[in-house]
């Protein structure tokens, strides 16, 4: 671990919980777009080689990696969760967290089909 | 690419950074796959979802060892919408024994479109009745079947008692700008009502 200035050892919370319940985990949904950061795959286990192998590729969302790779959604974010943490695969902050939408989210939203008409 | 895939991956423009989703429901057979087929870009793809028997949707494996689960396909499809947004409508079924796996779908959606068909009216109480229950907003599609009764509006809203601010739009699923219109009567509610934390 790294020390960090105050002293203390920074503990990731998946080293604590054994990869349950990480950070992480917790924000995955079916449309966190993900893309690799990292491309080097040694070491890791087959599956989770796979889907970094697929987000090499570009960017796409948790379900559709689930799908591409043949596997349960439930299953792909917990191996897209340790990527995030092992630092291979990048995932972006949900665009409307539980709740409520942004304005701008939705204006843009609405911009955006309408220009489909 | 070395290990094979299900499928082809049709990768987001590079830029898209933001991810919305929207729930298509309604009862068996109303047009919810037919209705995210017309709008979506890619082929439509059906993820695999697992469900405890009671019907909970698994979000993480590890809560479940030692229950009983099963599986269920769920069709989704995308649309891009500019260089940083895209949109994915989901094809949740409405049937009872799938509460919970909307629930968990509900979570961080902007709300849930509930396409109707004239001539099984019933059929969507409880449909309604449950959008109801659950803090998602949304909006009510009649999928004008061919030969299908049409009702005036205020009958229809009586018939699935609406709130008069839900809306209420007809639409053909097969036809693109006829879907687009409907998801645009959804997303024009969402704005009229946002939760008063935003100014
Ligand atoms: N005439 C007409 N037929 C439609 C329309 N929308 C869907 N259909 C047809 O109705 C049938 C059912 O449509 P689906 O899109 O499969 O319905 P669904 O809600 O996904 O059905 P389940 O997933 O089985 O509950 C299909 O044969 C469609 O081709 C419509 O707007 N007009
Ligand atoms: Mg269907």
């Amino acid at each position: 671990m790294t020390p960090v200035p105050g002293g203390r050892a920074l503990v990731r919370s998946h080293v604590v919980t054994g990869g349950r319940g990480t950070p992480s985990r917790n924000t995955l949904d079916h449309v966190t777009l993900i893309t690799a950061s990292r491309e080097d795959v040694e070491g890791l286990e087959p599956e989770t080689r796979r889907l970094v192998r697929l987000c090499l590729g570009g960017w796409l969302s948790v379900a559709e990696a689930a799908v591409h790779l043949g596997l349960p959604v439930s299953v792909t974010k917990v191996l897209v969760a340790d990527l995030v943490d092992s630092g291979h695969v990048t995932a972006t902050a949900p665009a409307a967290p539980a709740g409520a939408p942004s304005p701008q989210l939705l204006k843009d939203v609405l911009d955006g089909l309408r220009a489909l008409l | 690419m070395g290990s094979a895939l299900s499928s082809d991956p049709a990768y987001l423009p590079p830029t898209v950074r933001r991810a919305a989703k929207i729930l298509v429901t309604g009862h068996f057979a109303v047009g919810k796959t037919t209705f995210v087929r017309t709008l979506s870009e890619i082929e439509p793809l059906r993820t695999e979802e697992v469900m405890t028997r009671a019907g909970e949707l698994v979000d993480d494996l590890a809560g479940v060892e030692g229950k009983t689960t099963t599986t269920v396909a769920i069709d989704f499809g995308r649309r891009t919408l500019s260089d940083t947004l895209v949109l994915y409508l989901f094809g949740t079924p409405g049937q009872d024994r799938f509460v919970h796996l909307w629930e968990g779908f509900a979570h961080g959606a902007l709300g849930a479109l509930v396409l109707v068909d004239t001539r099984r009216l019933a059929d969507s109480f409880d449909v309604v009745a449950r959008l109801e229950d659950m803090a998602l907003p949304y909006a009510v599609a009649v999928n004008h079947f061919d030969g299908a009764p049409r009702y005036p509006d205020d009958e229809l809203r009586q018939a699935l008692d609406l709130l008069p601010d839900t809306p209420l739009v007809t639409c053909d699923a097969r036809d693109r700008p006829s879907s687009v219109r409907a998801v645009i009567g959804l997303v024009d509610h969402l704005l009229l009502h946002l939760p008063q934390e935003h100014p």
